[in-house]
C-alpha cells in the first residue's frame, strides 16, 4: 500500500504515460484544508466497460506485462480516498483520453502524509517516453500563496537527455528551488 | 531559497558542462534502471531514485544513465534496481534503500564489485524482450 499522497500521484501519472498520450497535464493544488490533483491525458482512453473494471484490483488489460494479472494503482487510490472522505472521479473516452481527479482532506486523521514532492515530480518528468507533460503546482494558505509550472519539453530542450544522472540532478535542483518557495510559506504559518 | 529561473538553470547547465569536459568520464555506459511500478513506488522506489541521484552527484558521475521502468516481476523484494555496467554481468538488485544505493554506486559502478547481499536476479524474459522499458 502507498505511504504518501505523492505515491498515488506517481501511479496515476504513470498510467497516463503508458496510455500513449502525447500530452499530460498534472494539476496539484494544495490549500489549508485539502490537496487536489487532476491528471489529464490525451492517450487511448477507456471504454465504458473498462472504466467499470479499473476499480477492480484484480483487473488488468494484460498488455503491459503479459501473464501478470493485477493493476493496483486506481483501486489503491479509491480505497485511500474512501478512507478519508475524499473525492475521486474518473472521466474517459475511448480514443480521446482520460482525466483522473481526486481530493484528500488534509485534516482527516487518516490522511496519508504529502510525501516527497520533489522526487515525485522528478521521477514523473523523467519517466521514459516522448510525451510532453505540464505540471502546475500551487499552494494557498492564509500566510500567502505561490505556485510554479514545469514543462517537460522546455526542460529537456534546456537540460538535454533526462536519462543521465547529471541532467537529472540539475532538474532536481530546479524543482527543489520551486518547492522550497512553497515551504517558506508553510513555515511562515508555524 | 529563492526560486531558480530558467535562465539560472541554463547558467547552471553551462557551468556543469564545462566542469564535465575537464574530467574523465567515469561510469560512462553504465545504466541504472529503477523499478517504478506500483509495487516499487509502494516500497520506496522514489527514495531510491533520489539516493542514486545524490550519490552520482557526490561522486561527480554525470554520465551514468538513470532510467525508470515498470514492475520487474520481483515484487517481493522491491525496490528493485537493474544495473548494467561494462565488464559486469547484468544484475537485478532487490530490497534497495538509500544505503544499498550508495553501496551500488561505490562498489558496483566505481569498483566493479557486486553488492552480493542484494543480488536477486537477472532481468525477466519480458523485460529483456521490451528492452527493459
Amino acid at each position: 500500500m502507498h505511504a504518501s499522497l505523492c505515491d498515488f500521484l506517481s501511479d496515476i501519472v504513470q498510467n497516463a504515460i503508458e496510455s500513449g498520450a502525447s500530452l499530460i497535464t498534472v494539476d496539484m493544488r494544495e490549500d489549508e484544508r485539502s490537496i487536489a490533483c487532476t491528471v489529464t491525458d490525451n492517450g487511448k482512453g477507456m471504454s465504458d466497460e473498462v472504466q467499470r473494471k479499473v476499480t477492480d484490483p484484480f483487473y488488468t488489460d494484460g498488455i503491459k506485462h503479459k501473464g501478470r494479472t493485477v493493476g493496483l494503482g486506481i483501486p489503491f487510490l479509491i480505497q485511500a480516498v474512501d478512507a478519508v472522505d475524499g473525492e475521486f472521479t474518473l472521466k474517459s473516452q475511448e480514443g480521446k483520453g482520460t482525466t483522473v481527479a481526486y481530493r484528500f482532506p488534509l485534516q482527516h486523521i487518516d490522511c496519508p502524509p504529502l510525501g516527497n514532492v520533489v522526487s515525485t515530480l522528478v521521477s514523473m518528468l523523467a519517466f521514459p517516453g516522448t510525451y510532453d507533460m505540464v505540471v502546475t503546482r500551487s499552494l494557498e494558505l492564509p500566510a500567502g500563496c505561490d505556485g510554479y509550472e514545469l514543462e517537460r519539453q522546455v526542460l529537456i530542450e534546456l537540460l538535454g537527455d533526462f536519462a543521465l544522472g547529471g541532467t537529472l540532478n540539475m532538474l532536481r535542483t530546479y524543482v527543489q528551488s520551486q518547492e522550497a518557495a512553497l515551504d517558506e510559506i508553510r513555515n511562515r504559518r508555524t | 531559497m529563492a526560486k531558480m529561473t530558467l535562465e539560472e538553470l541554463r547558467k547552471l547547465r553551462d557551468s556543469k558542462k564545462s566542469e564535465i569536459q575537464k574530467r574523465d568520464i567515469a561510469g560512462k555506459d553504465t545504466q541504472i534502471i529503477i523499478g517504478m511500478g506500483t509495487c516499487g513506488i509502494a516500497a520506496g522506489a522514489k527514495v531510491v531514485l533520489d539516493a542514486f541521484l545524490q550519490e552520482l552527484d557526490a561522486h561527480n558521475l554525470e554520465h551514468v544513465s538513470v532510467t525508470q521502468t515498470g514492475c520487474m516481476g520481483l515484487c517481493y523484494v522491491e525496490p528493485t534496481v537493474e544495473v548494467l555496467s561494462p565488464g559486469m554481468p547484468p544484475v537485478i538488485y532487490g530490497k534497495v534503500d538509500a544505503a544499498v544505493a550508495k553501496a551500488i554506486i561505490e562498489d558496483h559502478v566505481m569498483r566493479g564489485k557486486m553488492v552480493s547481499d542484494h543480488v536477486f536476479d537477472r532481468p525477466s524474459a519480458d523485460i529483456i524482450k521490451d528492452g527493459g522499458k
